[in-house]
């Protein structure tokens, strides 16, 4: 439809309201200026883009500030300065043409080095899964257990993940079941006391229900307490499973042989810092997508 | 001569923090079978405390409860309890909230199949068969309190026990649940004691109204029989002289002899 018919229309219409008094054909014209739909179809396109360009422009500007500061750093330490973005950027590049080669146990490619840490953080805080839901949902449904063991976890809850290395060492002789366990100690706390916090807060009406059924432990748990726990659960098992990637290069450090952590220490005795920046962003972007896919995990099990 | 349920001289003292806090004191109340009795009186007079003695949630410090001959002790599936905020569980679909108490009362004697029919039989009735398979964050307020009053009902209970069903909801939603609900008596004689705080509800559907005093140590003041005929219809009843005696009656225990200042 042109913009002289859409005119000519409106025009007719305003004309045919009882209510309206007759307008003049110069007052239709001048006051009542129509869009087109094309313009509007226009509009709607800018707008999106606008609202688009809204939101990625504050974490891009960000990034930007970000490699310019770095550059900064890199330039202003002169030749023994730290390596700049590109120079970084030049070295991932390299690094990640091939991922997955094999050169004997102190020359493996980045990839084994990232999937011998997520192998780790995924034995060690599985492991501390498994014993935390159970011990925390008990802890939040008996009082008596509660009273019992809430001294304990308040005194080894805060201890350095690293502190509880040695004593891995010792009990079990060898390194890596040394290290899953410094990632299971450290990341179990989370997981115990927010499924105990998720059972204690199980909305009372819910539990009238049960009792007004008369329904079985057994239905009480799969109907009532699992379901209300579980949003609890999932942010113990996120903070569980922050806390595990944040010791795993720590720990990895110290014991040597494979993953991430190790790879940072024998970067840093090859002097390549270029390495140990990657590092720092793989250890970042690893942890960031692990806690996305746990969110994503969390909101599906959100039925409010 | 026995009734249904009788309460006989019951009591309930609560331990808080500041002491002992008696709640109720002396209630008699005899309730035959199929009667609808609304307890009315003003907020922290008890009324929920007493509907919670029946359905086994409190409790009595003293005195005697029996239903049917049988003394109520605790919580039981003969007891159809909807919630004020309709309890809804969120994870289950509205088939599957109901599903859990017709499993749980019919289980042990009837087929699965005879367990479903049941459930859609419940929702039938408040006519939510369409929602089915919704779940409670996907309905509205009055659909959810329907799928509470389904899930009672589907128990097939010896009481229905109502508190404040139709408290949260807006007065149209209101008026039109309950007309359902005086439906729903009417098809299924069930014997009824539900708490209000809204004098026209309690008129509408009551055979009986039970007035309470104020707490703390509440009581029941007085009891009023409404005599209107049923089927009832709140347009005819709008016009009708003792309708309104009956209403002016309630409202003069409430604000005249139990009057209580604003807090």
């Amino acid at each position: 439809m042109s913009a002289m018919t859409l005119n000519e229309s409106r025009r007719k219409d305003i004309m045919n309201s009882p209510n309206t008094p007759p307008l003049s054909a110069s007052a239709v014209n001048e006051s009542l200026p129509r869009p087109t739909p094309f313009l509007q179809r226009g509009q709607v396109v800018t707008e999106a883009t606008a609202k688009l360009f809204r939101a990625a422009l504050p974490p891009f500007l960000g990034l930007l500030l970000f490699i310019l500061l770095w550059q900064i750093v890199s330039v202003s330490g002169g030749d023994q300065g730290l390596p700049g973005p590109a120079k970084t950027w030049a070295s991932a590049q390299e690094l990640f043409a091939d991922p997955l080669y094999d050169n004997g146990p102190n020359d493996k490619g980045i990839g084994w080095n990232i999937l011998h840490s997520l192998y780790r953080v995924g034995a060690g805080f599985g492991l501390a899964a498994l014993v935390g839901i159970p011990l925390g949902f008990m802890i939040g449904r008996f009082q008596f257990l509660s009273g019992m063991l809430s001294p304990i976890i308040s005194l080894l809850r805060p201890v350095s993940p690293l502190a509880w290395l040695p004593i891995g060492l010792y009990v079990f002789k060898e390194t890596e079941p040394a290290s899953l366990w410094v990632i299971f100690i450290s990341s179990i706390w989370p997981i115990i006391l927010n499924t105990a916090a998720g059972v204690s807060r199980v909305p009372q009406d819910y539990m009238n229900v049960a009792r007004v059924l008369s329904l079985s432990e057994w239905k009480i748990f799969t109907r009532i307490l699992f379901p209300s726990v579980l949003p609890y659960m999932m942010t113990g098992i996120r903070l569980s499973m922050g806390v595990a990637w944040l010791v795993i290069v720590a720990a990895e450090m110290l014991t040597g042989g494979t993953g991430l952590g190790f790879w940072v220490w024998d970067e840093w005795n090859n002097l390549n810092v270029e390495h140990i920046l990657i590092a720092i962003f793989i250890v970042g972007i690893t942890g960031l997508l692990l806690e996305q896919a746990l969110v994503w995990l969390a909101n599906r099990f959100n039925y409010e | 001569m026995h009734s249904y349920l009788q309460i006989e001289d019951a009591k309930v003292v609560f331990d808080t923090k500041k002491g002992k806090f008696t709640a109720l004191t002396g209630v008699n109340l005899h309730v035959q079978q199929g009667e609808f009795i609304t307890l009315i009186g003003h907020s922290g007079c008890g009324k929920s405390t007493l509907l919670n003695l029946v359905a086994g949630l409190n409790e009595p410090t003293s005195g005697v409860l029996l239903l049917n001959n049988r003394e109520i002790k605790g919580p039981g599936p003969d007891r159809g309890v909807v919630f004020q905020n309709h309890s809804l569980l969120p994870w289950l679909t509205c088939f599957d909230n109901i599903y859990l108490a017709v499993e749980k009362v019919f289980g042990d004697k009837e087929s699965k199949k005879q367990l479903r029919e049941r459930t859609f039989a419940a929702l039938e009735l408040v006519h939510l068969t369409h929602a089915a398979d919704k779940r409670p964050s996907e309905i509205s307020g009055g659909m959810k309190q329907r799928v509470g009053i389904a899930r009672a009902l589907a128990m097939e209970p010896k009481v229905l026990l109502m508190d404040e069903p139709f408290g949260a909801l807006d007065a149209l939603t209101r008026a039109s649940l309950q007309d359902e609900l005086m439906r729903i008596v009417e098809e299924t004689q069930a014997t009824t004691l539900m708490v209000t705080h809204d004098v026209d509800e309690a008129v509408l559907l009551s055979d009986r109204i039970v007035m309470m005093t104020n707490g703390p140590a509440a009581t029941i003041g007085e009891v009023l029989k409404i005599d209107l005929p049923r089927p009832r219809d709140r347009l005819a009843l709008a016009e009708n002289p003792d309708y309104h005696h009956l209403r002016g009656q309630v409202l003069a225990f409430l604000y005249k002899k139990q009057h209580k200042s604003a807090a």
